[in-house]
């Protein structure tokens, strides 16, 4: 080996010794993060913090001041969300998956590529301003804040995710699979709902929980639509919590910012359950 | 000969991409009811565009033009509906399609829910029966038809899919090189097949391998640049080929 030679392999050692470093700082935050949530979070965890709605703040008080740990969850906070995010996701997910399967069809048609960008633009939205739109068109005309409200706004959000992910995941499906559709006779409709659709299955569904897993800390826009509440709340009509509004109302009230930190946890391991969800099926769906 | 009215004819069909070159040009010939033809020559001669013209699979790409005449017992298919079209003319693709979604038992009746028609349940087995027996299939998979079509091999796919065009029981078969994918003994299957369901239906295959189109065909084709070149019985046009270029291609000096 000459002197080149070996001077040519040390850099190139060198630059793999420099990626692994930059890539294992980028770790660094989410564990950290991770590990300051699960050290602050867990001693709150209990049967009763997923069951009772949030305490008043003299309650709260009245606790510290005994030396107890608070009474009272964040239930009406998770009631809040998952009826908020069901709401969201029936309405989302049947206009999305129609959306991409036409953008996915007819991407060479003018209409298409409007409603392209348009989808592109929708996503980089700020959250905030999808919140005071919503209030203007919703919660103005509704005379008040609502859990209706509140899952248009994530349902706005959730949108493009699930169009982009639908017409993708269309796209990558083999052109003879509809060929061979079509050549049977069937309709662009029927193909699409009996063929290209289930086909697709999995690359949607992973598409849609991602989604979920997005909006599902969206607090911006649901102040200015869900507005929050203290208690378990199943109406729709009216004013409703969610988790992040929950951490969000904690940190603002000192007698409860011991609460932040078990809302936090709850709200970061469902996400990375959907998020570990999505990735095994996306896997499971490719083999 | 007699005067047959054949099943299949192409009168000056001409298919293209752009405007200005033709992917084939000018083609004419007659196709015979319950014959195997078999349409030869090398890569990029036009013959599988030339077939897709049949079961107007060019209309899904809006660039593709289809000029001239192709006739399905007398009527021409370009001024008919795709969807019309496409259920009296079935097709092989050289990659089996199987759905991957769908069990064996629903891929062989795709079809019918492709085309919204509703079977009884005693119509729905007998017609699965029925085809997958043409094909062969049917001891091999009858305790299994639950199952997704995509766990067979691939040769078993290839014929769950013939099956699957012949459950429409289509007029003409086009098959699109449809053992490129196999190995020789699925390939030497499906062969066997061919001559066994030319008695139910017309087949027109196009082939890269010159041996199959000797094996199975009674009439065959020789493309080249687009022209049909030549086209008759196939004894005659790997013995005697009257164009010059068909005999290179036979011999190996052009491909």
């Amino acid at each position: 080996m000459n002197v080149t030679t070996k001077h040519r392999l040390a850099k190139d050692k060198l630059m793999l010794w420099g990626v692994c470093l930059f890539a294992a700082l980028t770790a660094v935050p989410l564990i950290a993060i991770l590990g300051e949530v699960l050290l602050r979070g867990y001693d709150q965890l209990s049967w009763s913090f997923f069951t009772q709605p949030t305490p008043t703040a003299y309650k709260a008080m009245k606790a510290i001041e005994a030396g107890e740990p608070i009474p009272g969850g964040i239930a009406n906070g998770i009631i809040g969300t998952m009826l908020m995010l069901g709401m969201a996701v029936v309405v989302a997910v049947p206009l999305g998956i129609l959306c991409g399967a036409y953008l996915s069809e007819h991407s060479k048609d003018r209409f298409a590529q409007v409603v392209s960008y348009l989808t592109d633009l929708l996503q980089g939205t700020p959250s905030v301003i999808i919140g005071i739109i919503t209030y203007i068109w919703v919660v103005v005309p509704m005379k008040g804040y609502s859990a209706i409200a509140g899952s248009v706004a994530l349902c706005i959000m959730m949108l493009p995710l699930i169009i982009r992910s639908t017409e993708e995941t269309l796209k990558i499906l083999p052109a003879s699979l509809k060929e061979a559709g079509l050549a049977l006779g069937g309709n662009k409709a029927r193909v699409m709902m009996k063929v290209q659709l289930p086909a697709a299955f999995g690359g949607i569904f992973t598409g849609v929980l991602l989604a979920i897993s997005r909006v599902i800390g969206e607090t911006a826009p649901l102040m200015f639509t869900a507005l929050g509440c203290s208690f378990i709340r199943f109406a729709v009509d009216k004013p409703i919590s969610a988790v992040p509004l929950l951490i969000w109302e904690f940190f603002n009230d000192p007698n409860l910012q011991e609460l932040i930190w078990g809302a936090s946890l709850f709200l970061l391991l469902f996400v990375l359950m959907l998020n570990l969800t999505a990735k095994y099926l996306a896997k499971k769906w490719n083999q | 000969m007699e005067s047959v009215t054949p099943i299949l004819e192409f009168k000056n069909t001409c298919v293209s991409y752009t405007k200005q070159t033709m992917a084939v040009k000018y083609v004419s010939a007659a196709i015979e009811k319950n014959t195997i033809t078999a349409i030869m020559g090398p890569s990029g001669c036009g013959k599988s565009t030339l077939l897709r013209a049949v079961n107007l699979m060019h209309n899904l790409y809006p660039n593709i033009r289809v000029d001239g005449e192709i006739l399905l017992n007398g009527e021409n298919i370009l001024s008919m509906e795709p969807i019309d079209v496409r259920r009296r003319v079935g097709m092989v693709f050289q990659r089996p399609a199987p759905f991957p979604t769908m069990s064996i038992y629903d891929n062989v009746l795709a079809g019918f829910a492709l085309n919204g028609i509703k079977l009884s349940k005693a119509e729905k087995d007998a017609t699965v029966e029925r085809c997958l027996r043409s094909v062969a299939l049917w001891n091999e998979v009858k305790d299994v038809l639950n199952k997704k079509g995509t766990f067979l091999s691939g040769g078993q796919q290839q014929r769950l899919c013939i099956a699957r065009a012949l459950a429409m029981k289509p007029d003409v078969l086009l098959m699109d090189e449809p053992t490129s994918a196999l190995d020789p003994i699925a390939t030497k299957h499906i062969e066997e097949l061919l001559l066994e369901l030319q008695k139910e239906v017309t087949i027109l295959i196009v082939t890269h391998n010159m041996g199959q189109a000797r094996r199975i065909s009674s009439k065959s084709m020789f493309m080249y640049l687009g022209e049909l070149v030549e086209y008759g019985d196939t004894e005659t046009l790997f013995s005697n080929p009257t164009d010059e270029r068909t005999r290179a291609y036979l011999t190996g000096k052009m491909g």
